[in-house]
């Protein structure tokens, strides 16, 4: 793999390896305040919502609303150059809309990120999630329309 | 939101009014520069000094900020400085330029050194793209990098579409942006727009960058340096120079902010320009309503909008509204970036705007605005962020 190529991949660290086995299972997993249960995100050692507690981790819905979305196109690093315009979404969680995830809409799972139209993308509309398997160890979240 | 009251601690004070920039240098500006960093830096220190009428080798502090590819051992024996007893580096990068000069300010107050230099040196126009260098991602950037929001302008696009969903802001309000600062460029022989004028037609051509955002509001890609010096009130008032006292200071990381990806608090619209500006008042004896030049971090359009709210020139929601009228030019409400900025002068990660606002104090602006007593200084909205007044 070059090291291009690795560069977009994510960091898998202690922090994030539970998110990232739940995405290998086709969970979306969130980490929650032991103490009050608000969610939190990205995951970290320690709960802003209670100082010093020890986070768990929750399985969600999957279930969200778009929150804002982007269109990149060139200059961009060179897997992406090929395929924009392509579409970066935010959705925010139906469980906690403070918990917003940057993905990517498509049709369908497993989908290219360039398939749906960006004039057919709309802040509000309702999405879930589904994965894509990018190798053994890395399973990407991605979004289609609820 | 907490009091002003509450908010001054021990040592209050100390810093308003207490130091003064009484120097400014800097290189040219250009997409590619002759010599390294290192060389531009001390040629636009020299310049400074020179402008202060202060011999090098009594400079015994200095600032600078990341991002910076020269240090502070190197900078002090190429300008032949004596010893050197404060230094301090600050971080974040762009949202960093003013913290510099308060940082300067706070340490010439404590006695920590007597004559302060802050500077910034970079060839972004000849060198690479830091958003396209082969590093291993940070942990932030594993939530972002992998769907494809690679760059600074992908990660303000995504802030901006929700703003202008939100407050029915439209491309005519950045175009605004854009416009207002091109044409301070074009009364500024330094600006690399000095001869390039824009309309509202070509704004609305250009190419997209990253949707909705298109080439114009992005800053420019610069070669160049440029430098501050700072020493006591006492001092300042034999020198060269009129001083252009350092009133107020302010830092500020936004509860749960995020450095770029600021989108996971409870209003990622409200950033860490609202904290730093909270700070900065509580310090001030102007408020915004007095403030009648300002110069504010413009590496991308939107952040224009999201700073005049977080700084108080309007209500959240209403920075494009601001903007309209010719409210941002030279004449209106609040004319900003009166070099040029980022997006039309250079973009030196907000140095420029700092010089700028000691122009507008001197009275020697390209587009001086006569009746300002005060100049706000900002950086970069979306990252931990800075800003200082200056005033006459």
């Amino acid at each position: 793999m070059s090291v291009s190529e690795a560069v977009l991949l994510p960091q898998i660290d202690e922090d994030s390896a539970p998110f990232f086995e739940g995405a290998r299972r086709g969970e979306l997993r969130i980490q929650q305040c032991s103490a009050t249960g608000r969610l939190i995100f990205p995951p970290r050692p320690f709960s802003p919502w209670s100082p010093g507690a020890e986070p768990t981790w929750t399985t969600v819905s999957g279930r969200g609303t778009i929150w804002s979305y982007v269109v990149p196109h060139p200059p961009l690093l060179p897997q992406f150059a090929a395929l924009a315009p392509y579409n970066v979404v935010l959705v925010a969680l139906d469980e906690d809309p403070t918990i917003r995830l940057i993905g990517n809409l498509v049709r369908r799972a497993g989908g290219p990120i360039n398939e749906v139209d960006p004039s057919e993308i709309e802040i509000g509309s309702a999405v879930r999630v589904v994965f894509e398997r990018i190798d053994d160890e890395i399973s990407l979240p991605r979004w289609v329309l609820a | 939101m907490e009091s002003a009251a509450t908010v001054l601690a021990a040592g209050a004070g100390m810093v308003k009014d207490a130091a003064a920039i009484v120097g400014i240098g800097q290189t040219g500006f250009a997409k590619r520069l002759e010599g390294s960093e290192k060389k531009l830096a001390v040629t636009a220190i020299l310049a400074a000094l020179d402008d202060a009428g202060i011999d090098p080798g009594e400079v015994d502090g200095l600032a600078s900020y990341t991002m910076e590819s020269t240090d502070e051992v190197e900078i002090a024996k190429n300008l032949g400085a004596g010893d050197i007893t404060y230094f301090s580096q600050v971080g974040y990068g762009g949202g960093a330029g003013p913290a510099t000069i308060g940082q300067l300010a706070m340490a010439i107050a404590a006695g920590q050194c007597r004559v302060g230099v802050a500077w910034r040196s970079r060839k972004r126009g000849s060198g690479g793209r830091p958003w396209a260098a082969a590093s291993a991602p940070s942990a932030p950037a594993t939530w972002t990098r992998p769907y494809g929001l690679l760059r600074p302008v992908d990660e303000i696009a995504m802030l901006t579409r929700r703003y202008m969903h939100e407050t029915g802001a439209t491309r005519d309000h950045l175009a605004n942006v854009a416009i207002s600062v091109r044409k301070m460029a074009n009364n500024n022989p330094a600006a690399l727009m000095y001869e390039k004028t824009m309309t509202r037609e070509q704004y609305m051509a250009a190419r997209w960058v990253s949707e909705p955002l298109c080439l114009f509001d992005n800053c420019l890609e610069t070669d160049g340096a440029l430098a501050c010096v700072l020493v006591s009130a006492d001092r300042a008032r034999d020198c060269r120079q009129p001083p252009a006292y350092v009133h107020a200071f302010g830092q500020g990381i936004g509860r749960q902010s995020h450095t770029m990806t600021n989108y996971w608090g409870e209003d990622p619209l409200s950033g860490p320009a609202w904290t730093c500006a909270r700070q900065l008042y509580a310090h001030s004896d102007f408020r915004a309503t007095d403030i009648r030049v300002a110069q504010l971090y413009d590496a991308f359009t939107p952040l224009i909008l999201l700073s005049l709210e977080g700084y108080g020139f309007c209500k959240r929601g209403e920075g494009a509204a601001f903007t309209e009228n010719g409210a941002l030019e030279s004449g209106g409400r609040l004319p900003i970036n009166t070099s040029g900025g980022g997006l039309s002068e250079a973009y030196v990660h907000g140095f420029n705007l700092i010089n700028e606002g000691v122009r507008q104090i001197r009275g020697t602006s390209a587009n001086p605005v006569d009746s300002a007593e005060c100049c706000l200084v900002t950086a970069g909205e979306g990252v931990p962020t800075s800003a200082v007044i200056l005033r006459r």
